[in-house]
């Protein structure tokens, strides 16, 4: 079992579901970004995913794509980036992981980064341009780091397609929760119950479920279904319009 | 062993999971028809009848003696319908969308060639359609936007990014995560995960097939150079694959130099030393990024031209030695252009005429007794606006402004 998984494992015992945050490096600033993990990680967040912004980023809606084109314009540098995210981990103990598309770690050069990022004590990844077939190398390198290259579900995959991903995975699995993008509102109904049936009944690791939660009551619709809730562009948005000192209050109101 | 979809380095399938599947199926629809002889007769077929296939190869006499070397012929691409070899692709994906059962098609478009291109295809054959385009496009090339609405099919200015041709493919694909039930993706160049590289280029091997028939019809041997531009590289591979095992055909592509290599604002990926090996929009190519692995902006004077990637099948045939790169500047292209005019009453694309600066340059150094082919990918009167402008024609600009004060009335 991954370190990861082991982490997860122990806030499980005392949590019926565990929350994962997500932001955007350097947007709006980095000093932001800083209060935003500060407030996050004091109500009780879990684990927190850092994206690495990058040009192009074709699995992200509006909202987190126009953080990602902002970030870059304000000059934010991969570099930069991984200095800070060396910084949080030393000052926030909660696991981190980063998520980005895997030009990022091609051109810093695959085995450099995923060393970079052991140094760092990152304890996964999530690339969603990655499939196992294109990432047979990504993989080994980052499980014999005993880091987690995180895997995707989509409603679309199979159950045995299913399998074969979490038999490339570790520390959880990331369960999209509908079609589309980032920051769109999901409907938690029968299908859904469906959809996670099929996740569950496929692999024994942790489910995280992430794309369109955004309340209370979408938390606790997926507690007993799910392992992880995962937040990502509705903090972005509190952000932008009520400022980091907003997220403390909305994450301490999730569970 | 060769990983499927890969040209030595380069290609692959770099999709997000929610399209596996969407990916798997259109993998088996493709390697179905690719078998199918008859497929392969209904699509040849229906470019004869609906477009203008075969398209002539012109001997361009004029210029041919202009110059004094090689003989020059120009295989017309222009003289497909809606003015452009993506006609080629798109209808063979359209025949392929009706196979797969699906009702809707969405598409990228740079120049508009494209989005024109499967608009009409939409149309035809009852799909609804949504084509992506990116605002600067939009802004360049207006009076495709007006054909493709009027065709029936809503167009998307894009706003994000460069919003230029990369933009737009962005976007397609977040629709098509969205929809990929009901939705096929006419991705319009041989660029993208697999297996649309391979996919593309075999509906546009249809320009190579017929080109090398005439030339050997028409000359009585095999072109010593073969031109074409290349923006993600459809036309050119479409016309080379018919010349790929004459190791005596010389290939030669030519990208956007914009305002000239050493200034930054081109779109020469393998011309030129700016680019970097990369993986972006699903494949893996020669991109022009900086050092973090982002995507720079671009430039030409061409939209169709104006994008960050290349090819993965030609970066392999670049690699191995198999294709030439020269690039063409903005300039160089308006010159090209006035002189095709003047001396064949031809109009090349913007794009096309790429094709054509390098082949003057070089076409005096051959012998009367050799012959060169120059692919003509598109017409260039849908440029009006841009050309015109380029020229800063005077009685143009009266035409626009009085044409503006009778809207305004």
């Amino acid at each position: 079992m991954s370190t990861l998984e082991e982490i997860i494992r122990t806030h499980l015992q005392d949590s019926r579901i565990l929350l994962m945050t997500h932001l955007v490096l350097g947007y709006p600033s980095f000093e932001v970004n800083r209060e935003v993990i500060g407030q996050m990680v004091q109500n009780g967040v879990d684990l927190i995913e850092m994206q690495i912004p990058f040009s192009e980023p074709v699995a992200d809606g509006p909202m987190i794509l126009k953080a990602n084109q902002e970030s870059i314009a304000k000059g934010a540098r991969v570099e930069e980036c991984l200095q800070f995210a060396g910084e949080i981990t030393k000052e926030f103990h909660i696991p981190f992981l980063f998520m980005t598309y895997y030009n990022i770690l091609y051109k810093y050069g695959l085995e450099e980064f995923i060393n970079r990022a052991y140094d760092l004590n990152i304890k996964g990844f999530i690339i969603p341009d990655l499939p196992p077939e294109e990432g047979r190398e990504y993989l080994d390198l980052v499980r014999k780091q005993d880091m987690a290259p995180i895997q995707i579900f989509a409603p679309t995959s199979t159950k045995e397609r299913m399998q074969r991903l979490a038999e490339n995975g570790a520390g959880f699995i990331y369960c999209v929760a509908r079609r589309g993008v980032t920051g769109k509102k999901t409907d938690f109904d029968q299908d859904f119950n469906e959809y996670i049936r099929r996740c569950r009944s496929a692999t024994p690791l942790p489910l995280a479920v992430g794309f369109g939660i955004r309340s209370k009551d979408d938390v606790d619709f997926l507690t007993g279904k799910a392992d992880i809730a995962v937040i990502g562009t509705e903090t972005i948005r509190l952000v932008d319009e009520k400022g980091a000192a907003a997220v403390g209050p909305f994450i301490a109101g999730l569970r | 062993m060769i990983k499927k979809g890969y040209y030595g380095h380069w290609g692959g399938a770099f999709i997000p999971e929610i399209l596996y599947e969407t990916f798997r199926e259109l993998n088996t629809f493709f390697e179905d028809v690719k078998k199918d002889q008859a497929f392969w007769n209904e699509y040849v077929q229906l470019m004869s009848t609906y477009s203008c296939r075969p398209t002539p190869l012109t001997y361009a006499e004029n210029l041919s003696n202009r110059f004094g070397g090689a003989r020059i012929y120009i295989k017309r691409e222009d003289l497909n319908h809606t003015g452009a070899h993506k006609a080629n692709n798109v209808m063979g994906q359209g025949l392929l969308v009706k196979r797969m059962g699906k009702k809707r098609v969405i598409a990228e478009t740079g120049a508009g060639q494209h989005g024109v291109a499967t608009a009409t295809m939409a149309a035809k054959f009852g799909f609804d359609c949504t084509i992506y385009m990116g605002e600067e496009d939009v802004q360049r090339q207006r009076p495709n936007v007006f054909w493709m609405e009027k065709m029936g099919a809503t167009v998307i200015p894009v706003t994000d990014g460069s919003r230029t041709l990369k933009d737009a493919i962005n976007e397609a694909f977040r629709d098509w995560v969205s929809n990929m039930d009901s939705t096929h993706y006419v991705l319009g160049t041989v660029c993208g995960p697999h297996p649309f590289p391979e996919m593309v280029a075999w509906f546009q091997s249809i320009i190579g097939i017929e080109a090398r028939e005439q030339i050997l019809k028409a000359f009585g041997k095999l072109p010593a150079r073969v031109y074409a531009c290349v923006g993600g590289g459809s036309n050119a591979l479409g016309i080379f694959q018919g010349f790929m095992q004459d190791d005596q055909v010389a290939l030669v592509g030519v990208e956007a130099g914009g305002k000239g290599l050493a200034s930054g604002e081109h779109a020469a990926r393998l011309a030129g030393s700016d680019a970097s090996p990369g993986v972006a929009q699903g494949y893996k190519t020669m991109f022009l990024q900086n050092s973090d692995g982002q995507m720079l902006d671009t430039h030409s004077v061409a939209a169709g031209l104006d994008y960050i990637g290349v090819s993965p099948i030609l970066t392999d045939l670049w690699e191995k030695g198999r294709v030439r790169f020269a690039a063409a500047t903005d300039s160089e292209v308006m010159d090209a252009l006035e002189l095709t005019m003047k001396k064949e009453g031809i109009i090349p694309a913007l794009e096309s005429a790429h094709g054509f600066v390098q082949a003057f340059k070089e076409v005096q150094n051959l012998g009367k007794d050799e012959a060169i082919i120059i692919n003509m990918s598109g017409r260039g009167d849908k440029d009006i606006f841009t050309i015109a402008n380029a020229y800063g024609d005077p009685s143009w600009k009266e035409f626009i402004i009085a044409r503006a004060e009778q809207y305004k009335k």
